[in-house]
């Protein structure tokens, strides 16, 4: 079938209908890219749990976690260090979506994103809810897990927890859509995500109280507080139980806009320094 | 929401482009424009600065000096002007992973068309290419010039009235190639698409096209084979190119 487009009206704007449509698609594929890598799955899920599994079983008798909020009363190591374990999962899940814009970036496949004439903050806004929406069953699978290993959090927790998840994941995605921009080859930012994970992780409060970080050196609490990554733990940690850490919620809300704004203003032809270095936001 | 066209205005009207990349200069001063429903190559070696053009158009890259206007609309301005564009890239863009009638339901929704609409044009568009029967096929199963239709297939797919297509026969073979300009030519005929084709083979250009050569920036000649021909004063297009190009290359290393 052939249809003359040379007399057609020309369109201008677009419907909010199509609004969702595009971010349905952007969603779907990311969904579609998950699905056919299962080895990132198995990984995502492989990593938390030999933490909780085998670190956290032998770390329990020479870590005492005192009563602190949210907890109302002792607690296992295994059942303190199970939020940051699932805020590991969304750190790695972002990275690794933005490992996946470089390679889209030197497949070209960017391109395809890019030239949609939908608004580019749009697009890219998309692209990080997609993103974080692959890291939330990867989460709850987590969840699942744990549950059976008798880390249970109140069952209203379980849903009270999501929008915190929905946050502190738009937050570390938009962190590493910023961090992609800085590598121009998946092999870069390979070493680049040694310098973030690790650091952001290990100097949060992911694995100790941060009141057992002060005692052991101040100036490491301080680098613990002004992590973003320690509000994102904290934030979920407090969720899951029901409750809101209005500090952390602030936090991570402010660096979540932070960092979308800085990804979304690289990316944006006539600010962003892919095209002054000739790459065209997506290759040569 | 749409606006009627009153008057013929060009597919795309470039004017006193230029464009740097720091301190070297990839596009100096471009003038041109592209009529609807005619087929126009842009002619030039590589480097000559025809993927710039095409980042430009496309809006990938912001427009530093001049104007470019599809359809009367500024690029610049409104990126909704890239709703009535369709583009190949000179590297693959499809989705290996991802089946062909995934690819293209997936370039409809960038284009805010819906799931029921998507299906019924891509099944159009593999019609047209003949791959239906490999609709469910993964794209890396594909060849080099099966690819290539497809990605011209997805360009066409939100019914663009300009397309833009930069190298688009680079790497196939010669039947492939033939094909491929074969099909594009076809539907500048058919449905009045105009059609701007990025080549550095010289043998891509038939007698009625619009040529424009480009050459380390810049414009040398533009206009029907015949005009250009008539500038250089060159019995074929080969010659004229050489001629062009040379010129341009002794006027450079003039003192």
């Amino acid at each position: 079938m052939t249809t003359d487009v040379s007399a057609s009206p020309l369109p201008t704007g677009f419907a909010p209908r199509q609004y969702v449509i595009c971010l349905k698609g952007i969603v779907w594929r990311e969904g579609l890219r998950f699905l056919h890598q299962r080895e990132r799955f198995v990984a995502a899920l492989v990593r938390p749990l030999v933490w909780l599994f085998i670190f956290a079983a032998g770390f329990r008798q020479v870590l005492g976690v005192s009563i602190i909020p949210p907890y109302e009363t002792y607690v296992l190591y295994e059942v303190y260090i199970t939020p940051g374990l699932m805020l590991l999962i969304q750190l790695f899940n972002g990275m690794l979506s933005s490992l996946s814009m470089i390679y889209d970036r030197e497949m070209g496949n960017m391109r395809t994103l890019l030239v949609s004439p939908l608004p580019r903050w749009f697009l890219l806004s998309s692209k990080l809810i997609a993103g974080m929406a692959v890291s939330l069953p990867q989460v709850y699978t987590f969840l699942a897990i744990a549950w059976f290993w008798e880390i249970e959090a109140p069952l209203f927790g379980y849903l009270a927890v999501l929008p915190a998840l929905v946050l502190t994941g738009l937050m570390l995605g938009a962190l590493g859509m910023l961090m992609s921009l800085t590598s121009k080859q998946l092999e870069n930012f390979a070493g680049a995500m040694n310098f973030v994970i690790f650091p952001m992780f290990f100097a949060s409060s992911a694995l100790y109280p941060l009141w057992r970080v002060r005692e052991a050196s101040p100036l490491l609490y301080y680098v613990c507080e002004f992590n973003p990554f320690t509000h994102a733990v904290e934030l979920v940690r407090f969720a899951l139980y029901c409750q809101i850490n209005w500090l952390s919620l602030a936090i991570v809300g402010g660096c979540t806009v932070l960092f979308m704004i800085g990804a979304i203003l690289a990316y944006d032809p006539s600010r962003g320094f892919l095209a002054r270095r000739g790459e065209a936001g997506v290759g040569t | 929401m749409m606006h009627e066209v009153t008057s013929i205005e060009p597919a795309v009207a470039i004017t006193s482009v230029s464009h740097c990349y720091g301190k070297r200069r990839a596009l100096d001063d471009v003038t041109f424009s592209v009529m609807p429903s005619s087929f126009a190559v842009l002619l030039g070696l590589n480097g000559a600065g025809k993927t710039t053009l095409f980042s430009l158009i496309t809006r990938l890259f912001a427009v530093q000096h001049g104007q470019i206007r599809i359809f009367g609309q500024d690029v610049g301005r409104a990126g909704a002007a890239l709703r009535i564009v369709g583009i190949v890239f000179q590297p693959r863009t499809l989705d290996l992973d991802l089946s062909l009638l995934q690819n293209l339901i997936y370039h409809a929704a960038l284009h805010g068309i819906g799931k029921r609409e998507a299906h019924a044009r891509a099944a159009d568009e593999l019609s047209r290419i003949a791959l239906s029967e490999r609709a469910s096929d993964k794209v890396r199963n594909l060849s080099g010039g099966q690819m290539r239709r497809v990605e011209i297939a997805r360009a066409l797919l939100h019914r663009p009235r300009l397309l833009v297509l930069d190298e688009p026969t680079a790497g196939l073979d010669i039947k492939s190639r033939a094909d491929i300009l074969a099909h594009v030519r076809q539907l500048v005929v058919e449905t009045g698409t105009a059609v701007l084709w990025a080549t550095h083979l010289i043998d891509e250009i038939a007698d009625g096209d619009d040529v424009i050569v480009l050459h380390g920036g810049r414009i040398l000649a533009h206009g029907p084979v015949p005009r250009v021909l008539e500038a250089a004063g060159a019995p074929d297009i080969r010659t004229a190119f050489t001629r062009l190009t040379q010129s341009a290359e002794a006027q450079i290393e003039a003192p």
